[in-house]
């Protein structure tokens, strides 16, 4: 209660300071695992987000200031942090949060304390639905938003009957869901379901075996990082790929990691929102872009990042300029991206965005994605959301 | 489910096992000499399988499944110089934080060495594609590995009860006093199992890296069901080793198949009935 009351009074206080402040310089911190397993999606969320600060500050008064902090996907940890940033460095902003826990974890502190946050990535549906807040403008994706278009596809392609297997922890089943809802509204049938212990299985064999006898067309799979990695490989070493396509949540063959699955991951067809290969001029910009900064090819991370900073500078542009101003505009901001046509839905402060199904083929030098269809945006349903009725 | 499904899983069970014993012979057997607990192996065995992945990548595979356990001996031997000899005397509270601490050290350092995206091998030529063996097709790594892990148990199982330096390392666990007072050099016998179960956690995560991911987290992932190997099979035997890593393979492989919600508690609470029922393990090496 006592650390409520002083949130809430650091909160008024930076509120009049940033006021004073407001054409010269916003105070964003930067929340991102460091450290941890998911290490390498900081990094790329980091590196996109100060790429889109640097290509579109020109578009604002505004000038910006970042300062970053290690959540350690911890969220005991993640919520210190956010503490730390909004009340001892005064931040203006917030983005970043890799983890759905971590989201979690301060969600009510953040709500509390009136500080916008941009979601970078963190995908759980609770956080643009029953746990939304006109202060969580989320610019990455939803678990659901991912997947239920994918069901539908499938069941086109003419896949009647699929296996689906993910990690049994929230996203897991929220991305399975979102898919089963997608797939059994088009008419398919899952013949069986497998959830694996989170992050505790590292041979996929015996549930490898028992997609195979459970007689599907297709499996459909979520996994990311190391375990996407084994999984794809796994998949591929039992022989399976041939007899039974692979399809998943993008993730799948994040091409952040998919060098690493090598020739396992080539056919394997994938839903995502973002692959650096879709064709069109934004998105041929920010990938020049980043390579010339970094070397390497953009992640889905990296454009989170890149479209969170985006999204702050159209908020900045509008004259917003402190916690409350920018929280609203942030609500309302839309542009054509390197994903295409992305705006946050006023329902929800969701993002939508339409979602990309490619395949990882063999490209010149390495792997590559060709883009096999685009699905249309859809915005997620409210979900006990009620930003639309308070506002 | 017909038999081919069965023999299938089988052989996972086994895969899997193998894998484990590779990483627990080594904890085990320094453990029962020793009475030293190494909580760093796990993050040996990390070690192991980026040294193999970045040999495997410019010189090929078979020059990295040598190299890895070389490297990690030698870097078992590096340790036992700067800490563990320290640390000998210091008792078991004191062994567990520094190798604890250890973990961190290593997990950290294979971060800023080869970063933090997940590395990949593949397969060597020789052992790719699948064999069919009783009706059904397997790949023939995974046999591979279970024929790794049977020869390197029987190469273990003769040195210790054939040769001369076998009968040091048991007289060693049996009663490390008396040895000492018989003649033997204790603790130079100590560093050279010590060099050996690094070397051969090293060569576990060069066998893992093609058909798992190579992360920095990989050592910590391993750790537990290695521990749970050690103290199901017992401490310091060779046997138990070999023991706790086939009960913990197809505990865990079947477990997946037949009680999929339970897959993650069912080797948990086998731990804890041994525990209860055989403090020692199932062969402990000494009485």
């Amino acid at each position: 209660m006592k650390d409520k009351l002083i949130g809430v009074l650091a909160g008024l206080c930076a509120g009049g300071l940033a006021v004073q402040a407001a054409a010269e310089e916003i105070k964003v911190g930067l929340l991102l695992p460091y450290s941890g397993v998911y290490a390498a999606l900081g990094n790329d969320i980091e590196a996109g987000f100060r790429l889109g600060l640097q290509t579109f500050a020109p578009e604002t008064q505004a000038s910006f200031a970042i300062v970053t902090e290690d959540t350690e996907v911890k969220p005991p940890v993640g919520l210190a942090k956010a503490r730390k940033l909004v009340l001892d460095d005064q931040v203006d902003v917030i983005a970043g949060v890799v983890s759905s826990g971590v989201l979690g974890a301060i969600r009510d502190f953040v709500h509390g304390s009136g500080v916008p946050l941009i979601v970078a990535n963190a995908g759980n549906d609770e956080a643009t639905g029953e746990q939304c807040s006109p202060y969580i403008t989320r610019m990455s994706f939803s678990n659901r938003q991912v997947n239920r278009p994918m069901g539908d596809w499938l069941h086109a392609q003419g896949v009647q009957k699929v296996f689906t297997i993910a990690p049994d922890y929230a996203a897991g089943r929220q991305m399975i869901g979102g898919f089963v809802e997608g797939f059994a509204a088009a008419g398919g049938d899952v013949v069986g379901q497998e959830y694996t212990p989170f992050q505790k299985t590292q041979d996929f064999g015996p549930y490898l075996a028992k997609a195979k006898a459970s007689g599907a067309d297709a499996v459909y799979a979520f996994y990311a990082g190391g375990e996407a990695i084994s999984f794809v490989k796994q998949y591929d070493s039992f022989g399976l790929k041939a007899a039974m396509p692979l399809y998943g949540a993008g993730f799948l063959t994040s091409p952040l990691y998919v060098e690493a699955e090598g020739p396992a991951a080539e056919g394997v067809i994938a839903a995502l929102h973002y692959v650096p290969t879709i064709d069109n001029p934004a998105n041929a910009a920010f990938v020049a872009a980043y390579k010339a900064e970094t070397g390497r090819m953009p992640s889905e991370y990296a454009v989170q990042g890149y479209d969170a900073a985006r999204a702050l500078v159209v908020a900045s542009a509008t004259g917003a300029a402190d916690r409350e101003g920018l929280a609203r505009a942030l609500a309302q901001v839309s542009f054509d991206g390197p994903r295409g046509t992305t705006a946050i839905d006023p329902a929800t402060n969701n993002i939508v965005q339409p979602i990309y199904v490619y395949e990882t083929v063999a490209g010149d030098g390495g792997l590559t994605q060709k883009v096999v269809a685009e699905l249309p945006a859809e915005a997620d349903p409210a979900n006990g959301c009620t930003l639309s009725t308070t506002n | 489910m017909d038999f081919g499904f069965w023999l299938f899983q089988t052989l996972n069970a086994l895969q899997l096992s193998m894998l484990l014993f590779l990483l627990s012979v080594g904890l085990t057997v320094i453990f029962g000499l020793m009475h030293f607990v190494n909580l760093a192996h796990g993050a040996l065995y990390a070690v192991g399988a980026y040294v193999a992945a970045t040999v495997a990548g410019t010189v090929g595979y078979w020059a990295g499944l040598i190299t890895a356990p070389l490297v990690v001996a030698e870097l078992g031997l590096l340790l036992y110089w700067l800490l563990i000899r320290r640390m000998r005397q210091s008792g078991p509270m004191a062994q567990v934080l520094v190798t604890f601490g250890l973990i961190f050290v290593l997990l950290d350092l294979t971060r800023i060495v080869w970063g933090d995206i997940a590395l990949g091998i593949e397969v060597p030529q020789a052992l790719a594609g699948r064999i069919e063996i009783g009706g059904v097709t397997y790949p023939v790594y995974r046999l591979f590995i279970i024929a790794l892990g049977a020869a390197i148990f029987a190469a273990l199982a003769l040195v210790l009860a054939r040769t001369q330096i076998g009968a040091m390392i048991r007289a060693g666990v049996d009663n490390d006093k008396m040895a000492a007072c018989l003649g033997i050099n204790v603790e130079r016998l100590f560093l050279a199992v010590f060099c050996v179960g690094c070397g051969l956690a090293g060569l576990a995560g060069a066998v893992a890296a093609p058909i798992l991911s190579v992360t920095p987290d990989m050592g910590l992932q391993i750790l537990i069901p290695t521990l749970i190997v050690v103290v199901i099979g017992g401490l310091g035997s060779l046997w138990g080793a070999m023991a706790g890593s086939l009960i913990f393979g197809f505990v865990q492989t079947f477990g997946a198949v037949l009680l999929p919600g339970l897959a993650s508690v069912l080797i948990y609470a086998l731990l804890a009935a041994v525990l209860i029922l055989r403090p020692a393990g199932m062969f402990p090496a000494r009485g």
